[in-house]
């Protein structure tokens, strides 16, 4: 076991610590004290910072090098996530994108696509939404209603709406799941879209959540019109493309806790600052329980970095990480605050944040629920539930739903 | 960067397996708990060298890391086998470290003769005090004292539920001098003034021993007190790696059998109840796994995190094993709760193991103590 750099990382290490070292003064503060307050202000100068480090090439690490990326492997995108983190400064405005869509497109989008979308992605130009969840279709996302019908002259035309749509307020373009064939089961009569947000009869509205600022969307099309180009992926095979999108977000925030800032150093500084807490049994139990976590995430992860460094698809280790992540980070945020007291949701408070957010992510990329689903299938071998919706044209599907939501009412 | 176990690693672990597949570990814990003999596989575990797992090469011993160390234990944990290594292996690492002894050290690596380690808890972030395990009660001890003249002790004290201390031909005890200072001393079990006296509790395929010293004489050994301290981290890190390998085969025993059992015509393990606890219990294995690792990578490269990881490898090992037994009885129903099931003697295990070597509460403390004090400093 190793967990040193190679000369290479080390070299590489350097020189991404001491660009930071020389750039961090550039970077916006945006969250606690002294944070923009203005959204699109915001908005802008964290775009601007994701320029500066894509133009240091400290994003798309490893994207291939023809699409603007640096051809590197996972190791080196952590190193970046690391030292990003040690200087305090934020990351990139489009992790979305960056971290999940672009690598879709990578990996079944065209050559013209390819050229057209990653450079602009990559350097904050242009940022991207996953046009996924439905109000009908979270979990059970290959249930999906927005319809594109196909025209003569091979454009489609789009009508629906999608929800919880992360960044949509400022997205120039969006991956969109659409139902392309209604009458074959549900996973069959699907397709992945390109869509570019200021096209007409697109309507982006904004949504509060639980934090007060609104960072998801609903997002309508009306008879929106696309070009036979921005399909990605094979016509009725979008389901295949979406597992790829969703692959990439599990290892995003599974993989990525600590990148996300839930870390056991960060929490442990909040608690030594507070000399009655420190000496707290009961403080001392719940934080050393949460703080095992954390840290097991962290080698988790590594163990993870180790099998796609060696090309081998990550082990069961690697699917339960969301769950650890959230429900360690919930715990901490609960702990800080009975230590702190009130005044930990004072808005300017970085725990106010935290303590809000984390809510949500619980549902967020999939929930917990859905997750050990999977993971109990895929990994343990225990067999699914029964389904109702197997076989059934999707078509028929809602009736049949809509009539057994009836009769238990 | 390389997290994953060496191919050297992954061969002594399926050796290990092999070797104790040979015998019967469960029907022997039954045995041993309806009055019959601990199945004591200590010559087994001399014939493919795991008494001198820790002890450097010159000395005989196999001159491996803490982390082979943990996967032995790991495997004897799997089938609830009772080798006394738990005892052994931090003692030879003090010995080892303070260089002396050498012909001692090689009849300890050859598993002639059996050593246990008497430890004591190191200071933390609240306290400066070495602490040892009480007989009974909340409140930790003192460690043994000793009047120190040059290389000769003479120690006053006692450490309760020392693990393999019964049978051991020679005790190295964590003790205190009249400095205050943390020293290693190494007793001859037969020698005038100690006592080991043994108790079985609950687990039966456990040995532990209350051991008693009354003026006992016995030698510093030149080991600093840094060496005592990971010793006892080294302890928690095996204890880490035994309960983790008793969750490995609780789990694949529970997944199994939620397979096969029908209720209201599906197997039970496609309800979600069952199938999201099961995976839970996989949840808590693997993260116990990563800190294990995390362990045995920071004993060699980085030690003044071993305290941190061997720790949390105990916190998450221990409440992952709690959980598992528990999960392994529930799976079962009725059949669960039996004496002629598996089930019950993880479920012993994992009640007796998180009560040993300073118990969870204090693991769990040393954990946030750890994190607490660096933040501050
Ligand atoms: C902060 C945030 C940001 C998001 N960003 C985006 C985004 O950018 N793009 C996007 O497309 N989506 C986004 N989402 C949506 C997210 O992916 C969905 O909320 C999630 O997949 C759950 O779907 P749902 O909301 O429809 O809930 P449902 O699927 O209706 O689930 C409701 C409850 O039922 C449970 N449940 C459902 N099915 C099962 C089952 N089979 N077994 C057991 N329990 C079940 C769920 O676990 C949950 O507790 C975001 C969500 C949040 C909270």
């Amino acid at each position: 076991m190793d967990l040193n750099d190679t000369p290479q990382q080390a070299e590489y290490r350097a020189k991404v610590r001491s660009w930071l070292e020389e750039h961090k003064h550039e970077a916006p503060v945006l969250q606690g004290e002294g944070a923009i307050e203005d959204e699109h202000e915001a908005v802008e100068a964290h775009r601007a910072w994701q320029r500066k480090l894509a133009e240091a090439g400290l994003t798309g690490v490893t994207w291939p090098t023809e699409y603007g990326g640096q051809g590197l492997g996972p190791l080196e995108q952590v190193i970046v996530n690391q030292e990003i983190s040690r200087a305090g400064v934020p990351g990139i405005l489009d992790a979305i994108g960056v971290g999940m869509l672009g690598p879709t497109i990578i990996a079944h989008g065209t050559e013209e696509q390819k050229q057209r979308y990653l450079a602009a992605m990559l350097h904050g130009d242009e940022v991207w939404c996953q046009l996924f969840s439905e109000p009908a279709a979270g979990s059970d996302l290959a249930g999906i209603q927005s319809r594109a019908k196909p025209q003569d002259d091979g454009s489609w035309v789009l009508n629906g709406q999608k929800v919880w749509t992360t960044n949509a307020q400022f997205a120039s373009f969006g991956l969109l799941l659409a139902r392309t064939d209604p009458d074959v089961p549900k996973h069959k009569g699907l397709t992945m879209f390109i869509v570019p947000m200021d096209a007409e009869g697109v309507t982006v509205r904004g949504l509060r959540q639980i934090t007060g600022d609104a960072e998801f969307n609903e997002v309508f099309f009306d008879d929106v019109a696309l070009d036979p180009d921005l399909v990605v992926g094979p016509v009725n095979g979008g389901w295949g493309t979406a597992l790829t999108t969703l692959m990439f977000e599990r290892l995003t925030i599974g993989g990525g806790g600590e990148g996300m800032g839930y870390r056991a150093d960060r929490f442990a500084r909040a608690l030594a600052s507070d000399p009655a807490a420190v000496r707290d049994p009961e403080v001392r139990k719940r934080f050393g329980e949460l703080a095992t976590d954390l840290l097991a995430l962290r080698f988790t992860g590594y163990r993870i970095l180790t099998a796609l460094q060696r090309g081998q698809i990550p082990g069961p280790e690697a699917g339960m990480g969301k769950v650890t992540v959230v429900n360690a980070a919930v715990a901490a945020g609960d702990l800080i605050a009975d230590v702190i007291g009130p005044d930990a949701f004072s808005l300017d408070d970085e725990w106010n944040y935290l303590i809000s957010f984390l809510p949500g992510l619980k549902s967020a990329g999939g929930t917990e629920e859905i997750l050990r689903n999977t993971v109990g299938e895929r990994v343990l071998g225990l067999p699914p539930e029964p389904r109702l919706d197997k076989g059934i044209p999707f078509s028929e599907l809602r009736d049949k739903e809509r009539e057994a939501a009836g009769a238990s009412a | 960067m390389n997290f994953e176990l060496s191919d050297e690693q992954r061969a002594l672990q399926e050796a290990a397996r092999g070797a104790l597949s040979r015998h019967k570990t469960l029907e022997a814990a039954r045995d041993a708990l309806d009055g019959g003999e601990r199945l004591d596989l200590w010559d087994m575990a001399r014939e493919v060298g795991w008494p001198g797992l820790l002890v450097s090469e010159e000395h005989g011993g196999a001159g491996l890391g803490g982390l082979d160390a943990m996967l032995v234990l790991a495997e004897c944990g799997r089938v609830l086998a009772s080798v006394p290594l738990l005892g052994h292996v931090p003692a030879t690492a003090v010995l080892d470290a303070a260089g002396s002894h050498a012909e001692l050290l090689s009849a300890l690596a050859d598993g002639e003769r059996r050593a246990a380690f008497a430890g004591a808890q190191p200071p933390g972030d609240l306290s400066q005090e070495w602490t040892a395990d009480p007989r009974r009660g909340h409140a930790r001890v003192p460690a043994p004292r000793a009047e120190v003249d040059g290389d000769a002790a003479v120690v006053t004290g006692e450490v309760a539920w020392v693990p393999d201390a019964p049978g051991a031909d020679v005790l190295v005890v964590a003790v205190v001098d009249a400095d205050g200072a943390a020293r290693a001393v190494l007793v001859d079990a037969g020698a005038q003034g100690v006592t080991v006296e043994p108790v079985v509790r609950y687990d039966a395929t456990r040995l532990l021993g209350h051991v008693r010293l009354d003026g006992a004489r016995g030698e510093v050994l030149a080991a600093a007190d840094t060496e005592l301290a990971a010793a006892w981290y080294l302890g928690q890190g095996l204890l880490a790696a035994e309960s983790l390998g008793a969750v490995e085969r609780a789990l694949e025993v529970s997944v199994e059998y939620a397979k096969e059992r029908f209720t209201f015509g599906r197997a039970i393990g496609s309800y979600q109840a069952v199938k999201h606890a099961l995976v839970e219990v996989l949840r808590r294995q693997e993260n116990a796994r990563s800190l294990m690792y995390y362990a045995g990578w920071a004993r060699q490269d980085a030690p003044a995190e071993f305290p941190l990881a061997a720790s949390a490898a105990r916190v998450a090992a221990g409440r992952a094993l709690d959980f598992a037994a528990r999960e392994l009885i529930s799976v079962h129903g009725g059949i669960g709760a039996t004496w002629e099931h598996d089930a019950p003697y993880y479920f012993r295990r994992a009640q007796l193991s998180r009560r040993l070597l300073g118990g969870m509460g204090s693991a769990t403390d040393r954990v946030a103590g750890e994190l607490l004090g660096q933040a501050a400093a």
